[in-house]
């Protein structure tokens, strides 16, 4: 049986995307350094995409 | 450069395969075997969210503007995160109340308004007729683009591509969209289609995306070397590009993100995929992280493609079409076609469930309430309407295609592609309010709704769709700087000198704004009015009223012969009567009798109705054969609390008669005990009775028999009647205990002295098995109050079980006495096989003797229930500790008199 995702961890995953993705934060991964060569500012972007999916997953399809 | 037959044949071979997939779904869904009844799929068809915008125009966003391609995607991902609190909600109203459009939903929640209806389709379809020409206009440029007809101009209309792909897709959507009417709106068919279109072109995506980077380059970071050696690409991907951070909008960003986040939601095709074709509402679990995957997945080489692309062919070229472009610069002719149907796929995706989904709101929302205000269309006029319905829907989806077709012919070139598929988000952005206010707000209001959306429509052409036109040279664009008359402060870009946003979040600022303002606000002007309060309670409170059991807000008489015959003209007659039947089932025919319709069953036969022509169309039939009742909020409270009472009062029914089946229960149980005793009692008489009987019997027949044997017979009549004796004294003893009539002689007596007596007149029988019993008394007298003939009783029952069940000759039993707090235990400990497990719980019920039938020594079974009463009418418990194999403990507590008293008058006796 799986658990019912709670409404207060989806809200908080919520918030906790659009607070990594938006001002000030977005100054935060705007680097001048690469990421195992690769600029660092679209990097942070995709792995906090990667973690929001992943939390996501984990909330919706753990068991009870 | 590709022959143009070969890329109509791929085309058309494509469009064929999309055929035969809808068709085979549809008949696995005709014979009951869905094959979209997974998350899996229904994640997928939500792919119908990356159109060709997403195909080519994300490269190109990309390469002139970095991460700007994102917010697109990021927006969803965070709406899909709470997709299981608010897209499970409204999945929840839309299955519950039939509801098959956006437009329909939002109507039907402020109180199934025929007006807002209109309003809705109609700025959804002026707001979606650019996007649809936009997906044409990509199918048409790629077409061009690889065939090199790019260079020819003046084609001649009919020798476009973009016009046949319309009408391929026009009859697909006939087809599969309208084969026939379902009242739940679902098409099977179309969206195994959907989601067979969302993994060709994430697979050609990807593969076009690895060519690049891995075929043209060596890897992802090969790319970004390169490409910061070049000073134009160096800064790309900074924010704010080479200006610098303090360039970068942040405000841009995060409105572009909402009014993605809010699209996902809201899109005509995303609410139809989403909410309208879903399943199952558990599947949108798997799916709201599914679908924020598949857009990450389909975004990952973006930035590469754009980047490679800029670096290959060179700034000036045209980086919308790098996707096709990239690969055929190196001749790679079947990337390249798999890149178009890549592209063809995602445009058509989204082609079909748009028009799916515009059509069935035009033909509800506008043609059917005009057809029936026709007199020949009336109500209680005659005929089957089903047909038409589809016949509407059918010339529903061929004017949007062709009006998109329209669209693009004339003003295709005007506008960059972003653009155009931002002006919808921003449209369709303004439902926000009025449909997420309206599930988790009671107070909003028809009037609130329509002001809002008017208010925030008007807005958005006035700042977003006219500066739009203006641009593309149809009117004047002077008006854009200078304001309308010279009046500076209404400029359409820079409304009351808003400056410093870009010109959709100047537009969405203004409109949501202006939206919000007027929904709560006239919401709060004014009382909603009966209907409007019942249906927001029926939309807001969805998950507690929803059911079998939501109360239904109607009062007035319907004929049944009304009713009928007008679900016979909008269902067809075999629907109708499935429902009339359905509802016969679950109601009975009690009012059916009189020829009269129920609530309930005019609340079933308009919810059918509403998902054949939509709520408030519906409505307008409902009340146009029924004499209603005018709701106020009064009557709308009554009726919640006849519904609450009548659940309070099924409530009560089922605790009361789970009550009486527990009493029943418990009387059969006791039944069965006295039956039990009963049977027992009886054995336990006969067993003695037949050996005396047989034994005198013997005597009297054989008057020759010796004196000796004479004796010994006599002996055994004489144990045989005393044991009979002993039995029915018990069981009188017994019956007297527990019916409160035995005599009681309570006195302080000597606890100590009572079991030493007791020890020594079962002496013997420990004797003659063989066992030793030890003591462990205090060594003072310690005196209780009791009856002490009951108390030696229980001491000698006690005493004597433990005789019987220690082994022959090795037996020893222990008594102790000793002293708690306000309390004296007594416990007989013997080293015997001890009580089993199963048999412990019942040890203390009348004849339940411990052991197996055939090896137990002999005994009434009464002995310890009786010692039990005896000692719980004392005021004291009495308990077993056991441990299979390990000897049994009977102990029992008396309580100790409060105060001295009984230790004094016991020590002066």
């Amino acid at each position: 049986m799986r658990a019912r995702p709670k409404p207060a961890v989806l809200i908080a995953l919520a918030a906790l995307g659009t607070a990594l993705w938006n001002f000030p934060m977005l100054a935060v991964w705007d680097e001048a350094s690469t990421i195992l060569g690769l600029p660092a500012l679209p990097v942070a972007l995709f792995a906090i995409w990667a973690g929001l999916i992943v939390a996501l997953a984990w909330v919706s399809e753990r068991e009870k | 450069m590709i022959a143009a037959p070969v890329v109509l044949a791929v085309s058309g071979g494509y469009l064929a395969l999309l055929f035969a997939i809808a068709a085979f779904a549809d008949r696995r869904a005709a014979e009951g075997r869905s094959v979209i009844a997974s998350p899996w799929v229904y994640a997928l068809s939500l792919g119908a969210y990356c159109t060709a915008w997403t195909y080519f125009g994300s490269v190109g966003r990309a390469a002139s503007g970095g991460i700007w391609f994102l917010p697109i995607y990021l927006g969803p991902t965070l709406a899909m995160i709470l997709a299981w609190l608010v897209v499970r909600k409204m999945i929840r109203v839309a299955r519950e109340y039939r509801i098959t459009s956006i437009a329909d939903f939002i109507a039907s929640r402020y109180g199934k308004s025929p007006g807002l209806a209109a309003l809705v389709t109609l700025i959804t379809v002026v707001g979606i007729v650019p996007y649809i020409a936009l997906q044409l206009k990509a199918v048409s440029s790629g077409y061009r683009l690889l065939t090199g007809g790019a260079d020819e101009v003046g084609l001649a209309w009919w020798q476009d591509g973009a016009l046949f792909v319309a009408l391929a897709l026009a009859a697909f959507t006939v087809v599969f969209g309208t084969r026939h009417l379902d009242t739940a709106e679902r098409h099977e068919g179309m969206v195994a289609a959907i989601a067979t279109e969302s993994v060709v072109k994430l697979v050609a995506f990807l593969a076009v995306g690895a060519f690049v980077t891995w075929g043209l380059f060596s890897g992802v970071g090969d790319i970004w070397t390169r490409a910061a050696a070049v000073p134009d690409l160096a800064h790309l991907l900074r924010l704010g590009g080479a200006d610098g951070a303090t360039a970068f909008g942040y405000a841009d960003w995060f409105a572009l993100t909402l009014v993605a986040a809010l699209s996902v939601l809201l899109l005509p095709r995303q609410f139809q995929l989403l909410v309208v074709e879903c399943v199952d509402e558990r599947h949108l679990r798997r799916a709201a992280w599914l679908f924020p995957a598949y857009l990450f997945a389909i975004n990952l080489f973006v930035l590469p493609l754009a980047i490679g692309g800029r670096l290959l062919l060179g700034p000036d070229s045209d980086a919308e079409t790098f996707v096709l472009s990239l690969p055929m610069s190196q001749g790679v002719t079947a990337l390249t076609l798999f890149a178009y149907v890549g592209g063809l796929s995602a445009a058509t995706g989204m082609l079909i469930v748009e028009t799916v989904a515009v059509s069935t709101m035009v033909c509800n929302d506008l043609v059917m309430p005009a057809l029936l205000r026709l007199p020949g269309f009336g109500a209680r006029a005659g005929g089957d309407l089903t047909r038409l319905l589809l016949g509407i829907r059918r010339v529903a989806i061929l004017g949007v295609l062709l009006l998109g077709y329209l669209y693009f012919q004339i003003a295709g070139d005007a506008y960059a592609l972003v653009s155009i598929g931002l002006i919808s988000f921003a449209a369709v952005a303004q439902f926000a309010p009025a449909l997420l206010g309206g599930i988790y707000w009671r107070g909003g209001t028809r009037a609130g709704a329509v002001g809002g959306l008017v208010g925030g429509f008007a807005v958005w052409i006035w700042t977003l769709m006219l500066p739009s036109v203006a641009k593309s040279g149809w009117i004047d664009a002077g008006f854009l700087t200078r304001g309308p008359f010279g009046i500076a402060a209404l400029a359409p870009e820079s409304l009351f000198g808003l400056t410093g946003l870009d010109p959709l979040t100047h537009a969405l600022f203004w409109s949501l704004s202006l939206n919000l303002c007027l929904y709560v606000g006239l919401s709060l002007l004014r009382e909603p009015s009966g209907r409007e309060a019942s249906q927001a309670l029926l939309f807001v409170d969805v998950f507690e009223r929803g059911g079998a059991e939501a109360p239904v807000f109607w009062r007035g008489r319907a004929r049944l012969d009304d009713l009928r015959r007008l679900a016979n003209r909008l269902l067809g007659e075999a629907r109708a009567q499935a429902v009339f039947d359905e509802h016969a089932r679950e109601a009975g025919t009690g009012s059916a009798a009189r020829g009269l319709a129920d609530a309930r069953l005019v609340d079933r036969v308009e919810r059918q109705l509403a998902g054949a022509i939509g709520s408030a169309s519906a409505r307008v039939m409902v009340a146009s054969v029924a004499q209603e009742e005018r709701l106020g909020v009064e009557d709308v409270i009554e009726i919640l609390d006849e519904a609450s009472q009548v659940r309070a009062y099924a409530r009560a029914l089922e605790e009361a008669s789970a009550e009486l089946r527990a009493a029943n229960e418990a009387l059969k149980s006791l039944d069965q005990m006295k039956d039990d005793f009963m049977s027992s009692v009886t054995h336990e008489l006969r067993t003695p009775l037949t050996s005396i009987r047989a034994l005198s019997e013997l005597m009297l027949d054989t008057p020759e028999m010796d004196d000796d044997q004479r004796a010994e017979f006599l002996g055994i009549i004489v144990a045989e009647s005393e044991r009979l004796g002993r039995l029915v004294n018990q069981v009188l003893d017994m019956a007297k205990i527990e019916s409160g009539m035995a005599e009681w002689h309570s006195e302080a007596l000597d606890l100590r002295a009572l079991i030493l007596a007791a020890v020594k007149s079962t002496s013997e029988l420990f004797r003659s098995r063989g066992a030793t019993v030890e003591m462990a008394l205090p060594d003072a007298a310690t005196f209780v109050r009791a009856d002490p003939d009951r108390l030696t009783q229980v001491m000698v029952n006690l005493l004597s079980n433990a005789a019987k069940f220690v082994p022959d000759g090795a037996g020893r039993v222990e008594v102790s006495l000793r002293e708690e707090p306000g309390a004296l235990v007594v416990a007989v400990r013997d080293n015997g096989p001890g009580v089993p497990e199963a048999d412990q719980a019942g040890i203390f019920e009348k004849f339940r003797q411990g052991g197996d039938a055939l090896t137990r020594p002999a005994g009434t079974g009464l002995g310890l229930p009786i010692s039990r009463r005896i000692v719980e009418h004392l005021g004291g418990e009495m308990w077993l500790e056991s441990e299979s194999g390990g000897g049994a403990c009977f102990a029992f507590r008396l309580p100790l008199q409060p105060g001295g008293e009984v230790d004094d008058e016991g020590a002066d006796r």
